[in-house]
């Protein structure tokens, strides 16, 4: 019965899409439109394939790996996407006419630059925290994933979000809203599959086998929840039409720029920190087979770092419309918020104590470790740069993005490296991986493109800061600004080849996942299968 | 629950305490947290404290708490200004007395004028005209650099552009002409317009065909001459080029000279008077003037 049901909501979908496509007012909904339509007709042929068919058993005492290993391939095929935006990106800033004239209104840098940050951030790092969080929650609450085939619609769902939001930023439909972009048609689509998302972790938690719920869970959780709650008040908006992409926000003037930087700033706490340092609590353990080093920090530094991380989202609007007493809000949030983050890498970082030998021999963990040091690192700049002094002259320049690669590439990159490195073994039940030789490569050429990165970013922020402020002796200003976008053309370059070099390290690492899976031995049957803990 | 071979293979010698839990083989020590993080966070929430007094901070049902400092960032920038204000108002004032064209004559005042004029005009104009003043061909943004003028290369010539600007709706004194649209209006058919392409060529002694060039002599004497002068030596007063140089405001190739005739061209400049003060828009004249080409 709920076959049918399914069925007649897929085909209802795919003719109100069609409709919708026909007397779509704008390009980018005419294609969103179109994007439904041909993910509902693809569903409803899948399913119809399949009616009468009587429904597979499914042993629960077993783990539910398919969606984990399709977000696997989604993470390594969209990360080398949104690196090799990037890079594209990196050198339109640094050669101009790279912004050719006959893919103007397309692939010139102000399309582009959205797809990049949402392809690495959403695609890449949202399909790795799924997929993490599936195959951890189960793992550690040695239970099968609550809801049966709904883990299916949230891989594909989410699959579906990333084509709307990457087809609405090149043909130009946007809400302006930094890391907000995609229109309210694609916003009600993630709002959906988040719901869901929520559903089968918090049902897998409820159902666990195991008294109680493992750190890495706290972290999943808490960004689960906070993402749901800032994605629903960042997008309060009316549609123009329900036909067309363009919408109006409720929220205007500074209020506006304040949501939108709550939302902006702990997009970064709660996708990029909580969610990885998630990832970080099951994977490092793991790799380093060592008991995490201390309890006691990793309870307290998660609620300190819950509960200051909301209120640091000022700190974006130093010097503004904000009001002063907001600014200090944040200046002094982000400052208690130092040790806090650093909590997880102390414990990162001295759960290795005791196996501080594998470094030299297993470059995973030389990755995870390498991880942890750029996010001690980032969440040090970041405190720092909130303070208004600092901020004055490292606001608007390349720094902010130099700090921000080194957390994105550095911290989120590396953890999420390390864990494809040690889940794809495991999911595809292989011996191990194909070659080390090839992630020592991919390590090597990775650190090496984030420390040109940033430290040609460092270099050139701090000195467009400072020739900004230049005054000469009677106080009148010495720099135009094309003056100092001239002085910062050898740091783009260096920038641009630093991308370079990251790109290539993950293509590396695709090529080493897929011979892996490919060309390696199974694991020999009797480890085989993912059985649940014996209770 | 917990697997104990598996138990044991993650445990050294001398290692402490778990919590005595186990999840998918991760267990967790019974560590304390380490003493410098604890107080280094203790320190970061004392200074936070202090600086919720010092500063504003939390608002309240009627407004936010002040700080004991009475730190305001508005008035605090208003402060600054009114402090570089305050170090140069006299010199801005003494530019005002002085006439632009005499400026020159005290040299610390007119020091003064261009060290002020180079920072406005980094901040208004180095957009269009280059930050060195160089102009871009590609967009008719003229070069300031050399004698060949538009409008007139006097301070004063150049105070009046910089004040109304040229061919904006904004000022009744905007400088304004028109050159008509010679092809596309039809005023001109397209081989006299050739010719006329050629003529101009050869005022400047570029390459051209003496052919057409002769035919367009004509051509250019009827339709041209009146705003560019027999000769092309151009007319300040009516913003005519002068075509008998090799300097060109839109490209002096055939095609871009053919171009400017069949569809004219309609450079603006916006007016600077309710951007700047008046002491500023004298400086940046000042400023310009020198540059090379003032006359």
């Amino acid at each position: 019965m709920l076959g049918y049901i399914k069925l007649a909501v897929l085909g209802f979908a795919v003719v109100v899409a069609a409709v919708a496509a026909g007397l779509a007012r704008d390009l980018s909904y005419q294609i969103h439109a179109l994007i439904f339509m041909v993910s509902a007709a693809i569903a409803f042929i899948w399913l119809i394939r399949r009616v009468g068919e009587p429904a597979p058993v499914v042993d629960p005492n077993t783990y539910m790996d398919g969606p984990v290993r399709f977000g696997v391939i989604a993470t390594a095929f969209w990360g080398v996407v949104g690196f090799l935006v990037g890079v594209v990106i990196a050198f339109q800033l640094a050669f101009p006419y790279l912004n050719f004239e006959w893919a103007q209104g397309f692939l010139n840098f102000g399309r582009l630059r959205p797809l990049h940050t949402s392809a690495v951030i959403f695609a890449f790092g949202g399909n790795a925290l799924i997929a993490t969080a599936f195959f951890v929650v189960q793992r550690t609450s040695a239970a099968r994933l609550w809801g049966g085939g709904l883990a299916w619609f949230v891989f594909w769902g989410y699959q579906v979000f990333i084509l709307l939001a990457a087809t609405g930023y090149v043909t130009g439909s946007t809400q302006g809203n930094e890391y907000a972009e995609p229109e309210w048609l694609a916003d009600l689509w993630l709002t959906i599959v988040w719901v869901a998302f929520l559903a089968i972790y918090m049902g897998t938690l409820i159902k666990r086998r195991e008294p109680h719920i493992y750190v890495a869970n706290w972290f999943y959780l808490a960004f689960i929840v906070t993402v749901a709650m800032l994605h629903l008040i960042n997008n309060v908006q009316i549609p123009v039409s329900f036909l067309g992409s363009s919408s109006v926000p409720v929220w205007s003037g500074v209020q506006s720029a304040m949501i939108q930087w709550w939302y902006g700033h702990n997009a970064v706490g709660f996708f990029l920190t909580a969610g990885f340092l998630g990832m970080m609590y099951y994977f490092i353990p793991k790799q380093a087979e060592r008991p995490v080093y201390s309890y006691k920090l990793s309870i307290m530094h998660f609620w300190a770092l819950i509960f200051l991380y909301i209120w640091a989202g000022p700190h974006h609007l130093h010097y503004t419309a904000l009001p002063d007493w907001a600014q200090t809000l944040g200046m002094t949030f982000s400052i208690m918020l130092w040790m806090p983050s650093w909590g997880g890498m102390i414990n990162g970082l001295m759960t290795l104590s005791g196996a501080w030998d594998k470094l030299r021999t297993d470059p995973i963990i030389r990755m995870m470790v390498v991880a942890v040091g750029f996010y001690g690192m980032a969440t040090f700049e970041g405190p720092m740069m909130s303070i208004k002094a600092v901020n004055s002259l490292s606001h608007y320049t390349d720094w902010t993005i130099g700090h921000v690669h080194s957390g994105a590439l550095g911290w989120n990159g590396m953890i999420t490296f390390g864990a494809l490195y040690y889940l794809v073994p495991k999911l595809w039940q292989r011996e191990g991986l194909y070659s080390l030789r090839l992630v020592s490569w991919h390590f090597w050429l990775a650190t090496i493109g984030i420390v040109l990165y940033a430290a040609s970013m460092w270099v050139t922020g701090i000195m467009e800061g400072l020739m900004w402020r230049e005054v000469d002796a009677q106080g009148f200003l010495v720099n135009s600004f094309a003056d100092t976008v001239a002085a910062k053309f050898p740091m783009y370059v260096v920038r641009g080849l630093g991308g370079t070099l990251f790109l290539a390290g993950a293509i590396i690492m695709c090529y080493n996942l897929w011979k892996t899976v490919t060309s390696t031995a199974e694991r020999k049957p009797a480890s085989a299968g993912a059985a649940v803990p014996a209770e | 629950m917990a697997d104990n071979s598996k138990k044991s293979a993650n445990h050294q010698k001398g290692d402490p305490n778990t919590t005595g839990h186990s999840w998918d083989g991760i267990e967790e020590f019974d560590n304390p947290m380490p003493r410098w993080w604890v107080w280094i966070f203790i320190l970061c929430v004392i200074w936070s404290v202090g600086y919720w007094v010092a500063f504003p901070a939390w608002p309240g049902m009627n407004q936010a708490t002040s700080g004991v400092l009475g730190y305001a960032s508005r008035s605090d920038v208003a402060e600054e200004i009114a402090e570089f204000e305050a170090r140069h108002d006299v010199l801005f004032a003494q530019i005002l007395e002085t006439e632009p064209g005499e400026l020159v004559q005290n040299e610390d005042l007119h020091r003064f004028a261009v060290n002020a004029g180079a920072s406005v005009f980094a901040a208004q104009c180095s957009q269009c005209h280059g930050a060195g003043g160089a102009g871009v061909q590609a967009g008719g943004f003229p070069n300031l650099l050399d004698d060949d003028w538009l409008w007139g290369g006097t301070t004063e010539d150049i105070v009046q552009t910089v004040t109304y600007g040229i061919r904006n709706e904004d000022y009744m004194d905007a400088r304004y002409s028109e050159m008509p649209a010679f092809g596309r209006d039809e005023l001109l058919s397209e081989e006299e317009i050739r010719q006329a392409t050629h003529f101009v060529l050869s005022l400047s002694g570029s390459d051209h065909d003496a052919q057409l060039a002769s035919a367009g002599a004509e051509v250019f004497d009827y339709n041209c001459s009146s705003c560019h002068g027999a000769g092309g030596e151009g007319d300040t007063f009516l913003g005519a080029p002068a075509l008998n140089d090799q300097i060109w405001l839109y490209g002096g190739s055939e095609e871009t000279v053919y171009e400017t005739i069949y569809n004219s061209r309609f450079g603006v400049m916006p007016g600077f008077t309710d951007r700047l003060r008046e002491a500023e828009i004298r400086a940046v004249a000042a400023y310009v003037h020198q540059l090379g080409g003032g006359e």
